[in-house]
C-alpha cells in the first residue's frame, strides 16, 4: 500500500528485436555494398582533408607568420581549436567509461559511436599544438629522447604535461575502443561471406570465440579500463586548463579552471555526439537503438553541464572582484564591454542561455530543436575558448602593448580542414566498423538475463518495462 | 570447413547448442556437478551469473594491472629524477631540481598508461589471444556463437571424457543440436 508507484525504466531497445535481428541491423551497414551516398559524403570530406594538408604544408614552408598572431597575442585559433577538439573528445570517454561505472545501461547504444568521435577529435586536436611549434622538424624535443643539445624536456612546464596527457589519452582511448570492438569484429568475421572481409575482420578479432572463460577476463579488463579512463579524462582537461592557469596572465591564473574546463568539455562533447547521432540514426535506420529517450537523457546532461559552465562564468567575475587585483577586475570588465564584447556575448548566449530551454520536456524531446541547439552549443564553446585565449593576451598588464587580434585566411582554412579529417575518419568508421556495440547491446536486453526465464520450462518471461502499470515490483 | 571424421583428424570435443542463456547457465551447473573441468561455454555476450555456474575462479587480471601501474609510477619518477636531477639539472625560476608537485601530472599519466597496457595485454595473455586457429571454427554452425547461438563444448582432453556419457548428459540437458568437433 505504498503511495509511491513503481516506475519501470524505459526499454533500452525499442521494437520487437531478437539477438539475430540486432546483429543483422548493425552488421548490414558494414556488409552491404557501399551506397552511392557514402561516396557523395566522402567527396567533400576528402576535399576538406586535402585543404588541411595544403594549409599545414604551407605553414611548414612559410612559418607561423601566415597566421594572425601578433605581438601580445601569441596564441590564437590554433590553441582555441586544440582545446575545442580535445573537449569534444571527452564526451566519448564520459559515455564509455563514467556512465559504465555508474551502470547507466543506456550508454551501450551510443558508446561505440562516441568513442570513435573521441579518437578522431583527439587526432584533430593533436595537429594544432604540433604545427604551432614553428620548427616542426624538431618536434621530438618535447619527448624525453636524447637530442643534439643533450638536454631533456622541462618537466615543470604544463605544456610538457600536455604532451604526456594527450598522448596517453589517445592511446588509452584507442585501446578501450579496440577492446570493445573485438567481439563485434568476430561477429562481422562470422557474418561476412567474402574472403577479404573474413580475413580482415578475422585478423583483428584475434580468434575471438565468445568463450565465457574469455568473457570473464574480458569484462574485468573492460571494467578496469573504465576505471582508468575516468580519472584520465578528468586529468586531461585539467592539464589542458593548466596550460592557462599555471601562467600569470590575468583571467587565466585561477583555480576554478580545471573543473570549469572539464564541465565545458562534457557540455560540448555531448552536443557533438547528439549532432552526429541524430543524423546517423536517421540515415542508417537505427531509431530502435538510438531512441528519443537517449536524446532526452543527453539533453539533461547538456542542461546540467551548461549550468555548471554558466556558474563558472559568474564565479570568475565574483573572484576577480573579490580578489581586489586591479588587473583581474579590468580583464573581466574588458571581456564583457571591451573590443571582444561581441565574442563574449555570443559565448554567453550560446552556452548559458541556450541550454536552459531543456528545462522544458517538450523541447528536450524535440529532435529538430535538439539538433539546432547541439550546433549552437558547439559554436558557443568555440567562442568560450576564443574569449579565454585571446582577450587575456590582447589586453594584459601594459596598455601600451595592447593589440587587436584577427585571424588570417590560413587560420580559417586550417580549422575548416580539420573537419575534413574528422569526417573522413568518421565515414570510414561508419563504413567498415559496427557503429553500435553489438555484444554490449545484446547483454543489456531483458532477453539476455537468465533471471527473466522460467525455472521449469526455460521460456522467456518478459519483465515489466515501459507501458506496464503494475506496481507489484519491489525495488 | 568440414566435420568429416577422417583418419587424420583428432577428436577435440563434443559441441552442443542450447536455446537461450538460461539453458546455458543450467547446463554449466550440471557439467560441473558431473565432474568435468575441461569445458567451455560460448555466447554472443557475457551472461550474468555464468561464472558461478561454471565455478570460474576470480580473474587474476587485477594483479597484472596493479603490477603494471606500479611499474609505470616507478618508471615515471625515476625517468624524471634521472633527467632533471642527475643528468642535466636546469635551474628554472629557482625551483628545486626535484620538483615533486610539478611531476604529479606526468607520473599520473604514465601510471595510467602502463596500467591500461597491463589491462589490455594482460587480458589477451590470460585468454590466450590472438589464437586464429581453433577447432571450433571447423564447425559451420559455430558461427552463430557471435550472433545468437549458445554453445557448450566438453573437450576430449578432460580426464572423465567418454563420448557416450557426454552425449547423454548434453541430450538430457535439452541440447537442440549435438556435434563432434575434430581438429
Amino acid at each position: 500500500m505504498s503511495k509511491y508507484e513503481y516506475v519501470p525504466e524505459p526499454a533500452l531497445v525499442k521494437g520487437n528485436h531478437s539477438f539475430s535481428s540486432i546483429t543483422e541491423l548493425v552488421t548490414d551497414v558494414n556488409l552491404r555494398p557501399t551506397p552511392k551516398a557514402w561516396y557523395l559524403a566522402m567527396l567533400p570530406a576528402n576535399a576538406l582533408l586535402m585543404l588541411l594538408l595544403a594549409s599545414i604544408g604551407y605553414l611548414i614552408w612559410q612559418g607561423t607568420g601566415i597566421w594572425g598572431l601578433n605581438n601580445p597575442v601569441g596564441w590564437g585559433w590554433a590553441i582555441i581549436n586544440f582545446v575545442w577538439w580535445v573537449g569534444i573528445g571527452h564526451a566519448g570517454t564520459l559515455i564509455s567509461a563514467i556512465l559504465f561505472l555508474f551502470r547507466q545501461d543506456w550508454r551501450t547504444a551510443i558508446n561505440r559511436f562516441a568513442e570513435a568521435m573521441t579518437i578522431f577529435a583527439v587526432m584533430c586536436a593533436g595537429i594544432f599544438p604540433a604545427i604551432h611549434v614553428g620548427r616542426i622538424w624538431v618536434i621530438y624535443w618535447v619527448f624525453p629522447v636524447p637530442n643534439q643539445m643533450a638536454m631533456w624536456p622541462n618537466f615543470n612546464s604544463p605544456l610538457l604535461w600536455d604532451v604526456f596527457a594527450v598522448s596517453t589519452y589517445f592511446t588509452v582511448s584507442l585501446l578501450f575502443w579496440y577492446v570493445g570492438l573485438i567481439p563485434d569484429l568476430a561477429t562481422l568475421r562470422d557474418k561476412a561471406s567474402d574472403k577479404i572481409r573474413q580475413v580482415a575482420y578475422g585478423l583483428f578479432s584475434l580468434g575471438w570465440t565468445g568463450s565465457n572463460r574469455h568473457w570473464w577476463n574480458y569484462e574485468k579488463a573492460y571494467m578496469i579500463l573504465a576505471g582508468l579512463a575516468t580519472p584520465l579524462v578528468l586529468s586531461v582537461h585539467t592539464i589542458v586548463s593548466f596550460d592557462f592557469a599555471v601562467s600569470m596572465i590575468p583571467g587565466w591564473h585561477t583555480t576554478i579552471f580545471p573543473p570549469y574546463f572539464v564541465a565545458g568539455a562534457i557540455f560540448s562533447g555531448f552536443a557533438m555526439v547528439l549532432t552526429l547521432m541524430l543524423v546517423a540514426r536517421e540515415i542508417f535506420g537505427m531509431k530502435d537503438i538510438m531512441t528519443d529517450d537517449h536524446m532526452e537523457k543527453m539533453n539533461i546532461v547538456i542542461l546540467v553541464t551548461g549550468s555548471m559552465v554558466g556558474f563558472a562564468y559568474m564565479m570568475e567575475f565574483f573572484i576577480a572582484w573579490y580578489s581586489g587585483v586591479e588587473y583581474e577586475k579590468a580583464i573581466f570588465l574588458l571581456r564583457a564591454t571591451g573590443p571582444y564584447a561581441w565574442a563574449y556575448w555570443t559565448m554567453m548566449t550560446c552556452n548559458v542561455v541556450s541550454p536552459q530551454v531543456f528545462w522544458f520536456k517538450k523541447l528536450r524531446t524535440n529532435v529538430k530543436f535538439t539538433f539546432a541547439i547541439s550546433i549552437v552549443v558547439n559554436i558557443g564553446m568555440w567562442f568560450e575558448r576564443f574569449v579565454i585565449t585571446v582577450t587575456s593576451l590582447a589586453n594584459d598588464y601594459l596598455p601600451s602593448s595592447w593589440d587587436y587580434y584577427s585571424p588570417t585566411i590560413w587560420d580559417v582554412l586550417t580549422y575548416v580542414g580539420t573537419f575534413g579529417l574528422f569526417f573522413t575518419m568518421f565515414l570510414l568508421f561508419l563504413r567498415f566498423l559496427p557503429m553500435i556495440a553489438i555484444a554490449e547491446l545484446k547483454a543489456v536486453m531483458p532477453i539476455a538475463d537468465p533471471h527473466n526465464y522460467d525455472e521449469e520450462t526455460k521460456e522467456y518471461i518478459a519483465p515489466k518495462t515501459e507501458g506496464s502499470n503494475t506496481h507489484s515490483e519491489t525495488v | 570447413m568440414s566435420t568429416s571424421n577422417d583418419q587424420n583428424t583428432e577428436l577435440y570435443g563434443i559441441l552442443a547448442e542450447f536455446r537461450n542463456p538460461k539453458e546455458l547457465v543450467d547446463v554449466s551447473k550440471k557439467i560441473v556437478e558431473a565432474g568435468y573441468d575441461k569445458f567451455d561455454t560460448y555466447s554472443p555476450f557475457p551472461i550474468h551469473g555464468i561464472d558461478k555456474a561454471m565455478s570460474l575462479e576470480k580473474s587474476k587480471l587485477g594483479w597484472i594491472v596493479l603490477g603494471h601501474g606500479l611499474l609505470g609510477f616507478t618508471l615515471a619518477i625515476s625517468m624524471m629524477y634521472f633527467m632533471a636531477v642527475v643528468d642535466y639539472p636546469l635551474n628554472i625560476s629557482g625551483k628545486p631540481f626535484f620538483n615533486a608537485p610539478a611531476w604529479v601530472p606526468i607520473t599520473f599519466e604514465l601510471t595510467v598508461l602502463l596500467s591500461a597496457f597491463g589491462a589490455v595485454f594482460g587480458m589477451f595473455f590470460l585468454n590466450g589471444l590472438p589464437k586464429h586457429h581453433n577447432p571450433l571454427f571447423n564447425v559451420e554452425r559455430f558461427k552463430k556463437a557471435t550472433d545468437d547461438g549458445f554453445f557448450v563444448c566438453i573437450e576430449a582432453r578432460d580426464s572423465k571424457f567418454h563420448a557416450d556419457q557426454v552425449q547423454q548428459l548434453l541430450e538430457a540437458a535439452g541440447a537442440t543440436h549435438i556435434e563432434e568437433v575434430y581438429d
